[in-house]
């Protein structure tokens, strides 16, 4: 039984591999951006709008008021990366209706190389909203005692968001066609269901789980440097 | 026994007992979890959206270890690296 889709290999050339998982990441992008291009080339602002564009804005502006409800006040600078992050964990979850298609999230790389991206974000965001010293000194919060441990939960959190969006979704793949060979014919397609399901609630989590990683840096952030401003509660981040 | 078969039966039973306890102790964290946040919909149904956000993010941490605990068991199973070492030998 294959684990992953990275097993599936299409051609190989010393170090260079493209497998399943590279394959369908690229059709996916492709879908992506030629669907975004599609939908918002001819963009009205009357009364009647196209359906595509309805959901596309229905898209765009859950995705904002989620931000928004999270604490970060200016949700336009951060959707370019959690919306992005949003519609392709979702769409990638969601095509498994198609028959013979793998999701590129069942494979350990695909995730990784999304938790990595967010463990990047995170600094990113945090040091262009209030300079290099005031992101460092963020992690001597409370007391510099906590150093080691802001470290830890820095680097255990990013195993987190990679080890559960793989595991979901690997686990909902693993159970249909475990199924498959007990009872062949209507529950698998139950369980499949169910692994829509769970797929986008899991988009939902990482993205969501990204943004308040994100807010506390940037909070975390803004304390050190204009400390009588701000009043927020304080969001847990541990992974 | 063998080895070979030792390893094979620790390996099965103890994949067994990972899946189960780690099923086990999330459901029972799970449903605290939902629970209380019933109960809170319940006596403030204004703050839904605040309450199911935070218990949807709050169940996929709880569940989260009982995904690592099926990762393991899968690990076990299927991509056991005694194992190989054994077979391999």
């Amino acid at each position: 039984m294959k684990l992953s889709p990275d097993e599936t290999i299409f051609w190989q050339y010393g170090f260079f591999t493209i497998n399943l998982t590279l394959v369908t990441t690229w059709a996916l992008m492709i879908v992506l951006i030629v669907a975004a291009r599609l939908i918002t080339r001819k963009l009205s602002t009357g009364i009647t709008i196209s359906r595509w564009q309805c959901m596309l804005e229905i898209i765009v502006t859950g995705i904002n008021n989620q931000i928004k409800d999270i604490g970060l006040k200016n949700p336009n600078e951060y959707i370019g990366f959690i919306g992005t992050l949003f519609l392709f964990i979702g769409i990638s979850n969601l095509f498994i209706i198609f028959p013979g298609y793998t999701p590129p999230t069942a494979s350990l790389s695909t995730t990784a190389a999304l938790a990595i991206s967010v463990f990047i974000a995170v600094p990113f965001f945090g040091i262009s909203k209030s300079g290099l010293g005031g992101y460092l000194k963020s992690y001597l919060k409370p007391t510099f005692i906590m150093l080691p441990f802001n470290l830890i939960s820095e680097a255990s959190r990013t195993l987190a968001l990679a080890v559960r969006l793989f595991g979901n979704v690997m686990s909902g793949g693993m159970i249909v066609a475990i199924l498959l060979s007990i009872s062949p014919f209507i529950f698998p397609v139950i369980m499949n269901v169910l692994g829509l399901l769970t797929g986008m609630v899991q988009a939902y989590i990482f993205s969501i789980l990204a943004t308040v990683y994100i807010t506390a840096a940037v909070h975390d952030s803004k304390k050190t440097a204009k400390p009588e401003l701000v009043t927020n509660n304080k969001t847990n981040n541990n992974g | 026994m063998d080895s070979t078969s030792l390893i094979a039966v620790a390996s099965i039973v103890m994949a067994g007992f990972t899946t189960g306890i780690g099923c086990m102790m999330p459901a029972i964290g799970e449903g605290k979890a939902v629970a209380s946040a019933l109960s809170s919909l319940a006596q403030q149904p204004d703050a839904a959206p605040t309450i199911t956000r935070t218990l949807f993010v709050g169940l996929a941490m709880i569940e989260s270890t009982a995904i690592y605990c099926f990762v393991v068991s899968m690990i076990l199973i299927f991509a056991n690296p005694f194992w190989n070492h054994i077979i391999a030998k």
